[in-house]
């Protein structure tokens, strides 16, 4: 048997669907029995959405006024204290798992296996390495505990439809107080999530500035798409960091990609390989973005867009 | 604060084409050219600018790796490090006996502030500063975009998922740093010859206590799926019946 503990993410309010992906990384096991931890101050929405995922069992509620901003510092320890009854324990490939899942290995005294993407037994998978030029297969010691985080662009959401029973824990765990949140800016919008979005309009440095970069959130809009960028239009400034699709922003897997502008770099190419069609708008032939593109279009990007946006009516 | 260690990874050079390896033992890697990662050159870079706002501070750099490392912790020195060490072995070393071996060093010297990049361009585990963190029973304040300094304090923008996220955290700590913190500078050649005459010790993991005996086996490496060729439209008439008759609009 396969314990396998999962560390949900969510804000309070809404689990974040990273977590469902993580319950079907978690079921490619055989004899996979999946708890879902939550931390947080009041999990009780979340602990609800969590219980509904097809194929959890528990779902552990760890509520406490510490735990209302998820800091790796005071999360990793409780963490660590829950572990000790799983095999497994996974985290999904965001920035919240990232930076908490190798505290939490740490603490344990063992090694982490980051970005999952395939699972091939328990203690065996497969794994991204140079930006996604090469994977490996890569196995652990069953005789230990394994921590991992999930590549979420590889698996499916688990869908709803179970009934988990939901525990509340209380841990004797002490605290650090030397990490405090302080505050956060999010550009917020009614857009989809670029994460979990099924269609993405994306733009590069051709965008030229911040006010043309808007260009993009007509056609996203009437797609109903989330809005993406390279990484040379962040670095520009014409969109922010969250926006940033590739090797070190956002990997993800939308039914339908639109490339808007962006020469296509090994490392934003790592970040969309597993959208199912990726269509690419460039005035550069020659550009490395035709080479994944299923629909390419050569054309001045100033012109297609607004033309684009006609022809796709209301 | 008086000292900053920058931890510091000699890697495949970005810019490289990595090739799997026929047979599926590994990547191709003689001969390529090696590089700091570049985001270790980002934290370095981040140590000697609070160095040159304040005084008195002195900037570590410290690997692990093979005698060639030596080449990037020359290049630290030339951009501005103090002094630097090698941790030399020729064992693959994972992120949590790197973190251990840090550890090791940050108990020897006592740095105020640990940075390092936040993952490491060749194996992109993003895992040894968030280690180091734990076993040295600090903050860790991950994927920063902007860091101050206070009296016994940092203040760290971080890059997440939803946008910045600010924290504060008491030094020492471990910062690991993001691509947007700064642009690091150019190396000139009168610093490259004045870097051969700063200190730079080799230690050796058995001096520091550490078994680099690795947990993970690693069973074949492949090169990665390729997408098929796509078709090219002329425009965007073509693109819209492209779209519908793939389904998609």
């Amino acid at each position: 048997m396969n314990k396998i503990l999962i560390v949900g993410e969510h804000d309070g309010k809404s689990l974040n669907p990273a977590t469902a992906k993580c319950v079907t990384c978690a079921k490619g096991m055989q004899d996979a029995e999946i708890t879902i931890a939550l931390l947080g101050a009041d999990t009780s929405a979340v602990a609800a959405q969590a219980a509904a995922l097809a194929g959890v069992s528990s779902v552990l509620r760890v509520d406490r006024p510490e735990n209302l901003h998820p800091l790796a510092a005071v999360f990793a320890p409780q963490l660590a204290a829950l572990a000790a009854d799983y095999s497994h324990v996974f985290g999904p490939s965001t920035s919240f798992g990232k930076d908490l899942m190798p505290r939490v290995a740490a603490l344990l005294g063992v090694g982490q296996v980051s970005d999952l993407m395939a699972v091939e037994s328990a203690y065996r998978f497969r794994r991204p390495i140079y930006a996604g030029n090469a994977i490996v297969t890569v196995e652990a010691d069953s005789a230990r505990k394994l921590i991992a985080t999930v590549r979420v662009a590889s698996f499916q959401a688990a869908p709803s439809g179970g009934s988990a029973a939901v525990e509340s824990k209380s841990l004797s765990v002490s605290l650090p107080t030397h990490t405090r949140y302080v505050g956060a800016k999010s550009g917020s919008t009614d857009r989809p999530d670029l994460q979990t979005a099924r269609r993405v309009v994306s733009g590069g440095r051709a965008l030229g500035s911040a006010e043309n970069f808007k260009l993009l959130f007509g056609l996203a809009d009437k797609l109903g798409a989330a809005v993406g960028a390279s990484r040379a239009a962040v670095d520009a400034g014409y969109a922010p960091n969250e926006m940033q699709v590739g090797q070190t922003g956002k990997i993800i897997s939308p039914e339908m990609y639109i490339a808007i502008g962006i020469s296509g770099a090994i490392q934003h190419l790592t970040g969309i390989k597993d959208a199912r069609t990726i269509v690419a708008i460039n005035k550069d032939g020659e550009a490395p973005i035709f080479e994944v593109a299923d629909i390419g279009l050569v054309a001045d990007l100033f012109q297609a867009v607004p033309e684009l946006e006609k022809l796709l009516g209301t | 604060m008086q000292k900053i260690m920058v931890c510091i990874k000699r890697v495949v050079d970005y810019n490289v084409r990595i090739r799997v390896k026929p047979d599926g033992s590994g990547v191709m890697l003689d001969g390529v050219k090696m590089s700091v990662n570049p985001f270790d050159e980002i934290a370095l870079e981040e140590a000697l600018r609070i160095k040159e706002r304040g005084s008195n501070i002195e900037v570590l750099a410290v690997s692990i790796g093979v005698a060639d490392t030596q080449q990037q912790l020359r290049t630290a020195l030339a951009m501005g490090a103090d002094r630097a060490i090698l941790v030399q072995t020729d064992a693959v070393v994972e992120p949590l006996a790197a973190a251990q071996t840090f550890l090791a060093l940050a108990k020897k010297e006592n740095p105020d502030l640990i940075l390092l990049g936040k993952q490491a361009i060749d194996d992109d585990a993003n895992q040894t500063g968030q280690m180091l963190a734990a076993l040295w029973d600090r903050p860790q304040a991950t994927y920063a975009s902007k860091i101050e300094i206070t009296a016994g304090k940092a203040a760290v923008t971080r890059e997440v998922d939803t946008g910045l996220e600010t924290i504060e955290v008491d030094l020492p700590a471990v910062v690991t740093v993001d691509l947007r913190l700064n642009e690091p500078r150019y190396v000139k050649l009168p610093d490259i010859m004045k870097a051969k005459k700063k200190p730079l010790d080799v230690t050796s993991l058995d001096a520091l206590g550490i078994s680099a005996a690795p947990s993970l086996k690693t069973v074949k490496t492949e090169p990665p799926a390729q997408r098929q060729k796509g078709v090219m439209v002329k425009d965007v008439a073509e693109l819209v019946d492209a779209l519908k008759k793939k389904g998609l609009i």
